[in-house]
């Protein structure tokens, strides 16, 4: 091998992207080269010098948000399909009163089906790419104070850590189209998204269990709050976490 | 060549938008959508940290990161892999070309044609005379930042792509569409003008 096919390939040494002879016939010559024997050194400890980490952008929340609502959006859905609802509803004033409850009904289920389904996407999102947390920490009172600014309202944070789910910090996040607190807990090797996002109905209603595609999914609502916990872990957990969580809101609330 | 070629991928040309009344979402949009988002979104990072350094300004990266997401959605159905980063890169490397270069003016040395000043950067200077001289200063990620985005195009998109978006080599020869042998060499010489820059730094310091 000559220095200047060396010269090039010592970088794809350096990428790990060469195969095992020719990995091998660059290393023969640089232990007979010194001067290329110095550039692998060199090159090397650039590399090392820059770390991708800190060198990468985070991109803002606006482009996120503009990025999302350039998607078809899902409120056009149910407008038409309301306005079908309403064309039936012309007939009689009876027929009018039962196709509103009826429009209630299909709207509600809707909705709930794409939070559902929303609230989902949003796990699996968070743990596809590198950005489980923006705020890292298994402090409460630093994930708490991070959602000022960021959303319009104040989620409650909950440190379950003796109860054996970690807190291990927060991010914004979006079910059907709105920013929620996203607050990331731990369970052994299982992560568990807690959405809180307000409560588009005041009434209090007790906690279901879902299962959509494998995974479970924990819904309440409290404090005029929605919540949704969504996990691989089994449902018995999940209901074990979502009634220390609520637990752990009430005595706060208490004292 | 001892590097095996992936399939490639399947960018078509972007077409005019399909217009479509907002109205008329049908549900198998709504799952497109879906979809698309759960499996593009979580790269949003790393297409706008590429269109931060090819853009060199945070406005025009973003304009071209939603304008990439944008195609990305209108052709998602024909997506087959084998990766979404890379098949993003692409879409955002047209973007960058075809539109906001053009756009604000600045002259078009991405497409390649830069190519035959490639030899004009020497691999590699004799080290100084003590070792010492030779160690690398760590900068801060601010300056590191600076010396990338000083970079010519080409070269600085080869980097980008290598150390800070974790491309492998045919990922990068698929995103720029240029064969594996001329990544490997725009990567040594991209690797070659950042060490000197790097060095000249500290003289530019002192």
């Amino acid at each position: 091998m000559t220095c200047a096919e060396a010269e090039i390939m010592l970088h794809s040494l350096l990428d790990g992207e060469l195969d095992a002879g020719h990995a091998f016939e660059v290393e023969t010559h640089l232990t007979t080269c010194p001067r290329c024997a110095a550039q692998l050194r060199a090159y090397r400890e650039l590399q090392q010098a820059m770390p991708a980490a800190q060198l990468r952008f985070a991109a803002p929340m606006s482009l996120r948000r503009r990025i999302e609502a350039a998607q078809p959006s899902p409120a056009a859905r149910v407008s038409s399909r309301r306005s079908v609802l309403k064309g039936f509803a012309m007939g009689s004033a009876l027929s009018a009163a039962v196709a509103a409850t009826l429009v209630v009904a299909v709207i509600r289920t809707d909705q709930d089906q794409r939070a559902l389904g929303d609230a989902l996407s949003a796990h699996l999102r968070s743990l596809q790419g590198e950005h489980l947390t923006d705020v890292q920490t298994s402090d409460q009172h630093t994930v708490k104070p991070w959602f000022n600014g960021r959303l319009d309202l104040a989620p409650p944070v909950v440190d379950l850590t003796a109860q054996g789910f970690r807190l291990i910090g927060g991010r914004l996040d979006y079910i059907d189209g709105r920013a929620v607190a996203a607050i990331v807990y731990r369970r052994r090797t299982h992560v568990i998204n807690l959405f809180i996002a307000p409560a588009a109905a005041s009434e209090r209603s007790g906690a279901k269990i879902e299962k959509v595609q494998g995974f479970n999914i924990r819904r309440w609502n409290a404090d005029g709050l929605e919540f949704w916990a969504v996990s691989d872990i089994d449902a018995e957990e999940l209901q074990e976490f979502g009634a220390k969580f609520e637990a752990g809101l009430h005595e706060a609330g208490r004292t | 060549m001892m590097l095996a070629r992936p399939q490639r991928l399947t960018l078509v040309a972007a077409s005019k938008p399909e217009s479509k009344a907002p109205g008329n979402a049908s549900v198998d949009d709504d799952d497109k959508a879906r979809r698309f988002r759960d499996a593009a979104l979580p790269h949003l990072d790393d297409v706008y940290t590429l269109a931060r350094y090819m853009l060199r300004n945070a406005a025009d990266a973003e304009d071209a990161v939603q304008e990439c997401y944008l195609r990305a959605l209108r052709h998602f159905d024909t997506y087959r892999g084998p990766t979404m980063k890379p098949w993003l890169f692409a879409i955002l490397r047209n973007v960058c070309r075809s539109e906001f270069l053009r756009r604000s003016g600045v002259a078009l040395t991405i497409d390649g044609r830069a190519e035959e000043d490639d030899d004009a950067v020497p691999l590699w200077q004799e080290a100084p005379l003590s070792p010492e001289a030779d160690m690398l200063r760590q900068w801060d990620a601010e300056t590191i930042r600076r010396l990338v985005a000083e970079l010519p195009d080409l070269f600085r998109e080869a980097i980008v792509l290598r150390e800070i978006n974790d491309l492998s080599y045919s990922e990068i020869a698929d995103v720029v569409g240029v064969p594996i042998g001329t990544v490997m060499s725009r990567l040594a010489r991209a690797r070659a003008l950042l060490r000197r820059a790097w060095m000249a730094e500290e003289g530019a310091r002192t």
